[in-house]
């Protein structure tokens, strides 16, 4: 069957041409995006640029204004059970225990009038999830009764239950104190590890987006492109730079490497500062994963393809950090293609260790 | 530094000393009452306005206590069950159709947009004020006095789980559905118990109402109840029934919210208003 064929090779998660408007202001504009099972993808971007509005539309709270979401090669639009979210308050439900709020997803499986049974047929594997989550000894206390660290342990074992697709986390950790910050960062990378997760994480924590992620993507409303500086509030943000990154085993000493902090450093000039505007041709798009599909409007040259040569970078001064096997030099121009590619695309995963989700 | 037991706004009166503020103004009330009512009887013997505590005693134990001797039931006994029956029916009516209005409103947008309007037009009416409407409508037996109080109080509890299923953030909703909920599941099975405490508490507040027009009814057409009973007894000036059953409607108000109020500590322990 040929949909089961897409099935296969499709990227896991698949966001083409998508836009965001708020009345005349748009917010999000032409975001391509190809995300491989297994990947630990992390958005990072300045504050208010759109982060938590791109995941709202991946979930499905929002709608975006015009384009496509695709998981799995399936295109997707309300909330459902193939994404998984765990937002920084609000993932719990304040009238379950900790386990009771693990059970949910099995529970909804079941008609009201066989809660017994559903229990018994899944306390154990929630208990299970509640041991990794290193959560286990309060799984009969009320979310009011627990810390927000111990919070966020429960909602990630409650989103896990239900094996999603992609798990998307709206700065998770966003609320916590550093040191339990730090301990939640490592939980989650042992889960990822463990369960093979594919993870689409927000956060505007540079730090934490370099030390956590196989992959980082930055987006950020500085930049230009051939539509001119009247473009104005018709303008939103765009992936600017998009970086892969080697998977290191469980580097709590990283963070002070050099390359570690170089890279930090990269990324708050590529999409933090106002007067750093690359053009729309020349973002930093390292990824193999990357694409962009731009409008005549916004690359005027796309439509006479002899002139497409690459631009010279002026200020990509700072050395780009070493990702593996992958050049750092700047995007190919060949992977800026005017036309939308299709979604079923060679996929090449990071291959994380340990059992798939699915 | 200690203190001052009483005054100023650092006040912080012991334990004892609450007890004593606290019950100050009823002993006071009580005290001016037995000296009015001492005085009024030392002038009048017969004066019926501030009957004694000795004749208040008799008129309870007449009523209460001593069949009567035209039906063979006891007074207040009998009183007491229909008027709770009356205020049952119609404040659990109240509760399940605000209940259900509410959350489904709130969650569905269409039924919202159609019917808000409406119901906080029928909450502004004064429910007395349509009375007369009642009665030629449903007749002047049980069912008036159960729609008025229905209709006195179901459009506020209405609007209050309405207004606490908005408030209620979308990322909730948007999760359940992420666990697979459906969207009948997500509102019998993930709104709807978290908004329970909260029909409690609005069901408390809805009491008093509740008793308003219970006895407002039962003073206009009615031939049992609590306030059947005083308002037929005011002909005869009987004060020394009109008390006690006051009283007596106090106190069963009061064990009601008391009532409300355990179930709310008990069963919600992680409900905090
Ligand atoms: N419902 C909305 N109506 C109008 N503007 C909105 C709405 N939601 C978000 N925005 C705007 O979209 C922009 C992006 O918001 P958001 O995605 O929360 O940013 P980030 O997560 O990157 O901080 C903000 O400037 C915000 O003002």
């Amino acid at each position: 069957m040929s949909a089961a064929n897409d099935k296969s090779t499709a990227p896991r998660l698949h966001i083409e041409n998508v836009y965001k408007r708020y009345g005349g202001r748009t917010v999000l504009d032409n975001i391509d995006l190809s995300v491989t099972k297994g990947e630990l993808c992390i958005v990072v971007g300045p504050s208010g640029c759109g982060k938590s509005t791109l995941l709202r539309i991946v979930v499905g709270q929002e709608q975006a204004s015009a384009g496509d979401v695709m998981i799995d090669g399936e295109p997707v639009a309300l909330p459902d059970a193939s994404r998984g979210i765990v937002y920084q308050k609000y993932s719990l439900y304040p009238h379950l225990t900790a386990l009771e709020n693990v059970l949910l997803g099995k529970m909804l499986e079941y008609p009201f009038y066989r809660r017994r049974s559903a229990v018994e047929a899944h306390r154990d594997e929630a208990m299970e999830l509640l041991k990794r989550a290193r959560i286990a000894e309060h799984a009969d206390k009320y979310p009011n009764e627990l810390s927000g660290g111990m919070q966020q342990r429960v909602a990630i074992a409650q989103t896990l239950i239900k094996r999603p697709r992609i798990v998307l986390m709206d700065e998770p950790f966003g609320a916590l104190d550093a040191g339990v910050r730090e301990d939640m960062q490592v939980l989650l990378l042992e889960l990822w590890e463990a369960y093979g997760m594919t993870v689409f994480f927000v956060t505007h924590d540079l730090e934490e987006a370099v030390y956590l992620g196989t992959r980082v993507l930055v987006l950020s409303q500085y930049y230009t492109d051939d539509r001119g500086p009247a473009a104005g509030p018709a303008r939103g943000a765009k992936i600017v730079a998009d970086h892969a990154l080697p998977r290191r085993a469980m580097p709590t000493v990283a963070k002070s490497a050099p390359e570690f902090t170089e890279l930090v450093m990269q990324i708050r000039h590529e999409g933090f500062d106002p007067a750093y505007l690359r053009h729309v041709r020349d973002f930093n798009l390292e990824h193999p994963d990357a694409f962009q599909t731009l409008t005549p409007e916004e690359d005027g040259r796309a439509t006479r393809p002899d002139s497409s040569a690459p631009s010279p970078t002026g200020s990509a001064s700072l050395a780009p950090f070493p990702s593996g096997s992958d050049s750092s030099t700047p995007s190919p121009p060949g992977r800026n293609a005017s036309s939308p590619s299709p979604p079923g695309r060679d996929p090449s995963p990071p291959s994380p260790p340990g059992r798939g989700l699915g | 530094m200690r203190l001052p037991g009483f005054f100023g706004v650092h006040a912080s009166p012991s334990p004892r000393m609450r007890w004593v503020l606290a019950l100050a103004p009823f002993v006071l009330l009580v005290a001016v009452y037995l000296t009015a009512s001492h005085f009024r009887l030392e002038d009048n013997p017969d004066d019926k306005i501030l009957p004694s505590v000795g004749q208040m005693v008799d008129a309870v134990d007449r009523l209460a206590f001593t069949r009567d001797e035209r039906s063979g039931e006891f007074v207040m006994l009998h009183d007491t069950l229909s008027s709770l029956q009356r205020l049952a029916i119609g404040i659990g009516l109240s509760a399940v159709v605000g209940l259900l209005l509410g959350m489904n409103m709130a969650l569905f947008p269409g039924m919202g947009i159609t019917l808000i309007a409406m119901v906080t037009f029928i909450s502004i009416i004064p429910p007395l004020a349509i009375l007369p409407i009642i009665f030629i409508s449903f007749g002047v037996d049980e069912l008036a006095k159960v729609m008025l109080i229905f209709l006195g109080t179901f459009p506020l509890i209405t609007r209050d789980i309405y207004g606490s299923v908005k408030a209620m953030p979308q990322e909730q909703l948007t999760k359940a559905l992420t666990l697979g909920a459906r969207e009948l599941q997500l509102v019998y099975r993930v709104v709807l118990p978290q908004v329970m405490p909260r029909l409690i508490e609005t069901v408390r507040l809805s009491l008093g109402g509740g008793w308003l027009f219970l006895i407002a009814a039962e003073a206009i057409a009615s031939i049992d109840g609590l306030g059947y009973r005083i308002f037929l007894v005011r002909r005869y000036l009987a004060m020394d029934v009109i008390i006690p059953y006051v009283l007596w409607i106090t106190f069963l108000g009061f064990f009601m919210d008391w009532s409300l109020r355990q179930i709310l500590q008990r069963r919600y322990r992680w409900y905090r208003s």
